[in-house]
């Protein structure tokens, strides 16, 4: 038997190491180049990928960081989103603009029509963004997707911790956390079959608080609802619901002007905006770095159902 | 902390680097009491998910009288997790201090620990390894060591938990301290220029030398876990400097007319880039300047020698870049240079090679057999390759090599691959990208093993290799 080391010098236990002299690179720039080579991975390696879509903020990011990941050529996928018929008026404004300033094409799976045709049903508790996965299957089959970029980031759930940047689907979009390729160095693996199909979130490594920094260093416009402004408002579960077609006051629930902002984008039945001041970029840096409440713990109903609410729906087929 | 206050923070500590570590150990180390403290006393932690934890707490009776909250449960997992008892794989978990952020990848200890900790010791800058004060040096101490430096891990930090357990005794840790040395003079480790190796006391459950250096160890002078964390140069630093530039090309950037019109609209002069054309990739190790002379390496070709005209990013023109930055490389001479080709500093790559020797940790539960057809992926490129020999089996705890013909799951042994195209390996010893390559299974694509580029082939004389 044989050993595999040859020398035997003494160890010393080394202090910390003096930093070297080249300058390093911030963390955001470190963050952001990972995403790139992501991005430019899944282009390289893929047939038909797109991207998840909704005008929220880390969409809006992962769409801008693929502008960058293709400068001077166009960013060469479509972008898809899942409307779930209940979004914000300026959301799907802003998203239409986006898309005709970047001269993307649009793929949009309507919650609405499944409805409409029986093919799903409406929830008990009005919840549309339970009912997105359907919907976002039958768009990825029928358009042959073989890879979907996500923005969704492991500091958002446990179950989304433990998730892979590149995610193998299967036939039924599951996730399958048991059964998760290692991930190795930088070496991404999208192998599939036919049938399955890989989702990737280059910015799993982001935090809601790096997502911000870039917002305000890359100056990136987002939909306005993002920033404090006045809104009609009730409060239900502990948060603030806008007033709107599909999110009405009970009798009981009184309805008053405040400042709000919301902190994340979605369905309008179940986000909650949070009371706040903060009117520019850098004011909402600020009150995310000081923020007390997890981005989906303040304004999430869907993930207050249960503890495992985001890890039941991932398994399903859910972003 | 006010908001005021934390303003003024964020605008001093600006910009704050990244460093990624993993945490390597057993439940019984008291790894989750250590990760739950690192991001409770980092204040990570936030109400909601702090309240939640002190009920659960509550309900388990933590604590007893003193009540408290069990750190153990910042880490809880997921559902189907808990429902086995067990700890699925790596989770990764994000704080911040004034200087950096942190991305901490969380590995179980008992179940698959070697596919766990090789998966998170990849991608680490430096890895805590969990020693309980009341046992010591164990064979999983020793397995967890013999794998950090196989993967060539920068920093290795042993955490000598449970001191509190141990009444701060100087002589136990002292004795501990001793023991680790030993191991790591066995393996090399900290002594072969690659990594270092530092031995902390601490105590996870009340905190002493984990944030702040503890009064209740007057005898350790050194610094607190996370002063080490916070202070270490992370790889991409110490890669940065090499000057061996590397950058396996990704893609090529040709827009050929179909430029972003957003770019065009900014005022993009659309008959300048008309035939824009780059090369597109995340620098590895090293820098590069305009100017330049680089290699550019493709199958079939002799290295090719050209200069660098431009280094894009985004609409800015760079005159130098480094690791790890992701840019498109602009090339003096119009050569046909596709995916997969690696652009390399002048002269500073040996020959491509089919012949490829490698150590394998095993990754997969379907065994390794000879004569087995594989995918080999590496940089960029992906190749056929034939399993010809597999050349030892490594004994983790006694750090000897068995001979074997098969590797199973979470061994992790020595083979000899024949590439079906010659592609540029470089000693993973020197080189943690270049040296690094995927095992694919070509059925079902699935990653059978995390492959280490042991020697150049032109090192190796006898056709079965000796190791």
């Amino acid at each position: 038997m044989s050993t595999y080391t040859t020398e035997e010098p003494t160890v010393e236990v080394a202090a910390a190491v003096d930093a070297p002299s080249v300058e390093r690179l911030s963390s955001l720039d470190t963050l952001e180049s990972e995403a790139i080579h992501i991005i430019r991975e899944v282009v390289a390696e893929f047939e038909k990928p797109a991207l998840l879509f909704s005008g929220g903020k880390d969409s809006v990011v992962m769409l801008h960081l693929a502008t960058k990941a293709f400068w001077p050529g166009k960013v060469p996928f479509p972008v898809l989103h899942v409307d779930t018929g209940h979004n914000f008026p300026e959301v799907i404004d802003f998203r239409d603009r986006t898309v005709e300033r970047l001269g993307l094409k649009l793929v949009v799976g309507s919650v609405q029509e499944f409805i409409d045709r029986g093919e799903l049903a409406e929830r008990a508790d009005g919840t549309r963004n339970p009912l997105q996965t359907v919907p976002l299957l039958d768009a990825i089959q029928r358009n042959k997707f073989d890879a979907v970029f996500g923005g969704g980031r492991r500091d958002e759930d446990k179950a989304r911790a433990k998730e892979r940047i590149l995610s193998l689907r299967d036939e039924f979009g599951q996730w399958d956390p048991r059964n998760q390729r290692p991930e190795l160095w930088n070496l991404y693996n999208g192998r599939h079959t036919v049938g399955q199909h890989v989702r990737a979130f280059p910015i799993s490594n982001w935090t809601e608080l790096d997502i911000w920094r870039y917002i305000e260093r890359e100056n990136i416009e987002l939909p306005g609802l993002y920033y404090a402004h006045e809104r009609e408002v009730f409060a239900r579960d502990g948060m603030w619901r806008a007033v709107g077609e599909v999110s009405q006051p009970l009798p009981h629930e009184d309805v008053i002007t405040k400042l709000v902002r919301y902190r994340t984008v979605g369905d309008m039945s179940c986000t909650g905006a949070v009371e706040s001041d903060a009117r520019t970029v850098a004011d909402v840096v600020v009150e995310v770095a000081a923020s007390t409440l997890t981005e989906r713990g303040a304004t999430r109903a869907d993930d207050r159902i249960s503890e495992a609410a985001m890890e039941d729906r991932k398994k399903d087929g859910y972003f | 902390m006010s908001t005021d206050t934390l303003a003024a923070g964020l605008e001093t500590a600006l910009p704050t680097t990244l460093f990624r570590f993993a945490t390597a150990g057993s439940v019984d180390d008291g790894k989750s009491t250590l990760v739950g403290r690192l991001l409770h006393d980092s204040k990570a932690i936030l109400a909601d998910t702090l309240d939640a934890v002190a009920r659960t707490s509550a309900d388990r009776g933590f604590g007893g009288e003193k009540g408290g909250i069990d750190l153990a449960l910042l880490t809880d997992g997921l559902r189907a997790e808990r429902e086995q008892g067990i700890t699925i794989d790596v989770a990764y978990r994000y704080f911040a201090t004034d200087r950096r952020s942190f991305i901490l990848a969380d590995c179980p200890g008992h179940v698959q620990y070697t596919k766990n900790t090789v998966t998170g010791a990849s991608t680490a800058d430096a890895v805590v390894v969990l020693i309980d004060a009341r046992k010591g040096v164990l064979e999983q101490t020793r397995r967890h060591l013999s794998v950090l430096q196989l993967l060539r891990v920068a920093h290795v930090i042993v955490a000598v938990n449970k001191i509190d357990l141990v009444d701060f005794s100087e002589q136990v840790f002292r004795d501990i301290e001793a023991d680790v040395q030993k191991v790591a003079r066995e393996l090399g480790l900290g002594s072969d220029g690659v990594a270092d190796l530092l031995v902390v006391p601490v105590s996870a459950l009340d905190g002493d030398n984990v944030v702040d250096r503890s009064e209740r160890t007057p005898w350790y002078t050194g610094p607190a876990l996370l002063e080490v964390l916070e202070t270490l140069p992370a790889a991409d630093e110490l890669e940065a400097e090499l000057e061996s530039f590397r950058f396996p090309v990704q893609l090529v950037i040709r827009p050929q007319g179909a430029l972003a019109p957003d770019a065009v609209a900014a005022g993009l002069d659309v008959e300048a880039y008309r035939d824009y054309r780059a090369y597109a990739g995340q620098i590895t190790e090293g820098s590069v300047k305009v100017g330049d002379e680089v290699s550019v390496i493709s199958p079939g070709h002799e290295p090719r020698i050209t200069t660098v005209i431009g280094i894009d990013f985004a609409g800015q023109s760079l005159q130098e870049a480094a690791a790890p930055q992701s840019v498109a490389v602009r090339l003096a001479d119009e050569i046909d240079i596709a995916r997969g080709d690696t652009i390399a500093a002048a002269g500073t790559v040996r020959e491509s090679s089919a012949d490829l020797y490698a150590s394998l940790a095993w990754l997969s539960p379907k065994p390794l057999r000879e004569g087995q057809k594989v995918l080999v992926k590496h940089g960029t490129r992906t190749v056929q390759a034939l399993v010809r020999n597999v050349t030892g089996k490594l004994d983790l705890a006694t750090f000897g090599v068995e001979p074997t013909s098969t590797l199973e799951l979470n061994d992790i042994g020595h083979a000899q691959l024949r590439l079906a195209a010659a592609l540029p390996l470089e000693n993973y010893l020197h080189h943690r990208r270049t040296g690094a390559f995927l095992v694919i299974d070509p059925i079902d694509g699935n990653t059978l093993a995390a492959g280490l580029v042991k020697d150049h082939p032109g090192d190796h004389e006898d056709e079965r290799y000796v190791i």
